[in-house]
């Protein structure tokens, strides 16, 4: 299918120019990503390459440091807790929405999308101004509710596209056979659709663990979380640590990837 | 309206669909009351603190906090006269009390938006009535400062003695309220916040422009390649989406970097004979951009290119349309819907930048954003931060709401 028969010789040629433009935007979309892998081991506290000499000493820095250590405690517990109730919000959320007699779903939905849409800055400042009233700005409650409110829209498409295949009879056959609403969800309903949860569960983990701006505004000292770390390190004086930082967050980036992508194959 | 039974089919539909709605309310009811927790949490956690930046930028407390009994007496001011030293005796008490709670500073700054040299101006009055035993005060404030004698001054004054404010907001778009109650522009040097907004649409329409012409190829290419080979390139496109924003800025702060990797490159090449200034440019901040932006513009077009059987194309061609007929009058149109899902959501995103031009950007690259940012921290003024917010919010919601209209909620997916 890579060329019909009847394509002029012009035709052709367009084609091989056109796989080749998209192969070249393929490498511009990874390698400079994964630049940084071969910087974070250099020995050099600068960044040129080819590496002159490899080494692990800003790893050392990175699991020595007790700033570095503490804000990447910070950034997992702030993870773990958005995670939680995102996805229990989220997913009860999407349940109710795919039922076919959900009310005025269409501004329902375009409210839980909001947050993913509402430029982050507005979000942070508005939380931060608002939260401050309660006394809960530099603190990890008002970190976790703000991050809670980013994170919902992503178990919601998740698991409300997990939904749209789930065969709606088969929850009636359980209450049929005497099930009751709670015993038919978590014995028949959750089991076919965990994929879909899971899959929202890690975006939602994602999606907390990755945030600056929030974080930047709503933490101090003690919250730190470590892409605020990372981002006034950059701002000041950007170090080699930083690298390894990076390379941390991208080796997980790629290990919740690759979960996600065994997660939707076993679904598909 | 009163309806006889059986008059007219009419009604009797209607009564129908009305019972039908009504036995159907339960369902709804629980269906709804699944989504209620979520709805609330949101309305609590993320629409109530957006509200508050809303009151935030109209909110003007500190004339009339700091300044009650001369906002009293200027009840009776004719508004183009000197005021009397009524005034200026209940001005005097409401500085001796500022004085004494430290509260003088803040409505000097307030008064300073408005009038330039105002703070440092009521900070001196304070001390001074602060050392006065008793008046007459009029004349010691005029003598003090001429400014004290100018209308414009009390008619500032006056006119922030009410609960709201459209300074913040009309400052937002260089605009300001001049003396008479109208609105002019403000003074040339101050007008930065229509060309902040417009770098901002600039930088997202060159940002989805790129995107589109960059992955719309992509986009095709991952239709026609065998099956191994497009999930790859699906593994490519998807896996810079995974990845945290922050890093990927990072990764372009430091390849853009004047001693960095793309500069050693191009001098490698022999294409530039000195470092060329790439990082906190106009050009880098678009790149770095583009490429975050990438994805968000290529799935949607792929998916909806996925969709379009390839026997059009061919049937097209058997038609007598040469290639690029075929492509322009057949496929392009059919792949509408995802150019347009993915552009604006593309150009939604790009609105919000913050970290990647406060990173990469120059100070000429900084997006309303990083104004909104700047005024909250640096400059703490919280209600010109929150207009700015307005218009940011405005803006991105008048795209929202376009983007609701031709593609929908439901339609966003997530790889």
């Amino acid at each position: 299918m890579w060329l019909p028969s009847y394509a002029t010789p012009a035709e052709r040629l367009m084609r091989v120019l056109v796989v080749a433009f998209a192969a070249a935007i393929l490498l511009f979309l990874i390698a400079p990503i994964f630049i940084i892998v071969p910087l974070s081991f250099s020995q050099d506290p600068f960044f040129t390459l080819p590496v002159r000499e490899y080494s692990l000493r800003w790893y050392e820095d990175l699991f020595g440091n007790p700033r570095w250590l503490d804000a990447m405690l910070n950034s997992a517990l702030a993870a773990v807790l958005t995670t939680i109730l995102a996805t229990t919000l989220g997913t009860l959320a999407a349940l109710g929405i795919a039922r076919p007699d959900f009310p005025a779903r269409r501004v329902v939905m375009a409210l839980l999308i909001s947050p993913m849409i509402v430029p982050v800055v507005i979000v942070a400042v508005g939380s931060y101004l608002f939260f401050g009233q309660f006394g809960l700005t530099n603190t990890r409650a008002g970190l976790v509710l703000a991050h809670t409110a980013l994170a919902t829209p992503f178990v919601v498409i998740t698991v409300t596209a997990t939904l749209s295949t789930y065969d709606t009879n088969l929850t009636r056959a359980a209450h049929s056979l005497g099930a009751s609403g709670a015993s038919a969800f978590f014995r028949v309903t959750l089991p076919m659709i965990l994929p879909g949860v899971i899959s929202g569960a890690i975006f939602a983990f994602a999606t907390s663990f990755d945030e600056v701006v929030v974080a930047l505004f709503l933490t101090a000292a003690e919250q730190r979380t470590l892409p605020v770390q990372m981002f006034s390190g950059i701002r000041d004086q950007i170090n080699p640590t930083i690298m390894a930082a990076a390379t941390m967050l991208l080796a997980l980036s790629v290990c919740l990837f690759a979960a996600l992508a065994l997660l939707t194959r076993k679904r598909g | 309206m009163t309806a006889t039974p059986g008059i007219s089919p009419d009604i009797g539909r209607i009564r129908t669909f009305v019972a039908v709605r009504r036995a159907a309310r339960p369902a709804r009811r629980a269906a709804f009351s699944l989504a209620l927790p979520l709805v609330g949490f949101l309305l609590a956690a993320f629409v109530a603190p957006i509200l508050y930046l809303l009151v935030t930028a109209v909110d003007n407390p500190e004339t009339r906090s700091v300044l009650p009994q001369t906002l009293t007496a200027l009840e009776g001011w004719d508004g183009s006269s000197t005021p009397e030293e009524p005034v200026f005796a209940a001005l005097a008490a409401d500085l001796r009390a500022a004085q004494e709670s430290s509260t003088a500073a803040l409505v000097g700054k307030r008064l300073n938006y408005e009038i330039a040299g105002m703070r440092s101006k009521v900070l001196a009055a304070a001390r001074m009535v602060a050392a006065m035993e008793a008046g007459p005060y009029r004349d010691t404030f005029l003598e003090k400062d001429g400014l004290w004698a100018a209308p414009e001054t009390w008619s500032v004054i006056r006119r922030n003695g009410a609960e709201l404010t459209p300074f913040y907001l009309l400052a937002a778009v260089d605009l300001k309220q001049s003396a008479t109650g109208g609105l002019e522009s403000v003074a040339p040097d101050q007008a930065i916040f229509l060309a902040v907004l417009g770098r901002t649409l600039l930088v997202a329409g060159m940002v989805t422009a790129f995107t589109l012409i960059l992955g719309y190829p992509v986009a095709w290419v991952l239709t026609i390649a065998p099956k191994g080979v497009a999930a790859v390139m699906l593994l490519m496109v998807l896996l810079p989406l995974w990845t945290s924003l922050l890093v990927r800025t990072t990764a372009w702060v430091v390849l853009l970097q004047s001693d960095g990797v793309i500069n050693a490159i191009l001098m490698g090449l022999h294409l530039t004979s000195e470092k060329v200034q790439l990082i906190f440019t106009r050009i880098g901040t678009v790149t770095a951009m583009t490429h975050i932006q990438l994805p968000f513009t290529i799935l949607p077009i792929w998916s909806v290119m996925r969709s379009i059987p390839a026997t059009q194309l061919r049937a097209a061609r058997s038609l007598g349309a040469g290639p690029v007929s075929a492509f322009w009058r057949i496929y392009a149109p059919q792949t509408l819907p995802g150019v347009v899902a993915g552009c604006l959501m593309t150009f939604i995103l790009s609105l919000g930048y913050y970290i990647t031009p406060a990173l990469v950007g120059g100070p000429q690259d900084q997006m309303v954003s990083n104004f909104i940012s700047t005024y909250i921290n640096r400059d703490l003024n919280w209600g010109l931060a929150a207009a700015l917010g307005v218009v940011l919010l405005v803006v991105t919601m008048a795209i929202y709401g376009l983007f609701l209209r031709l593609v929908g909620a439901d339609k966003i997916r997530l790889g």
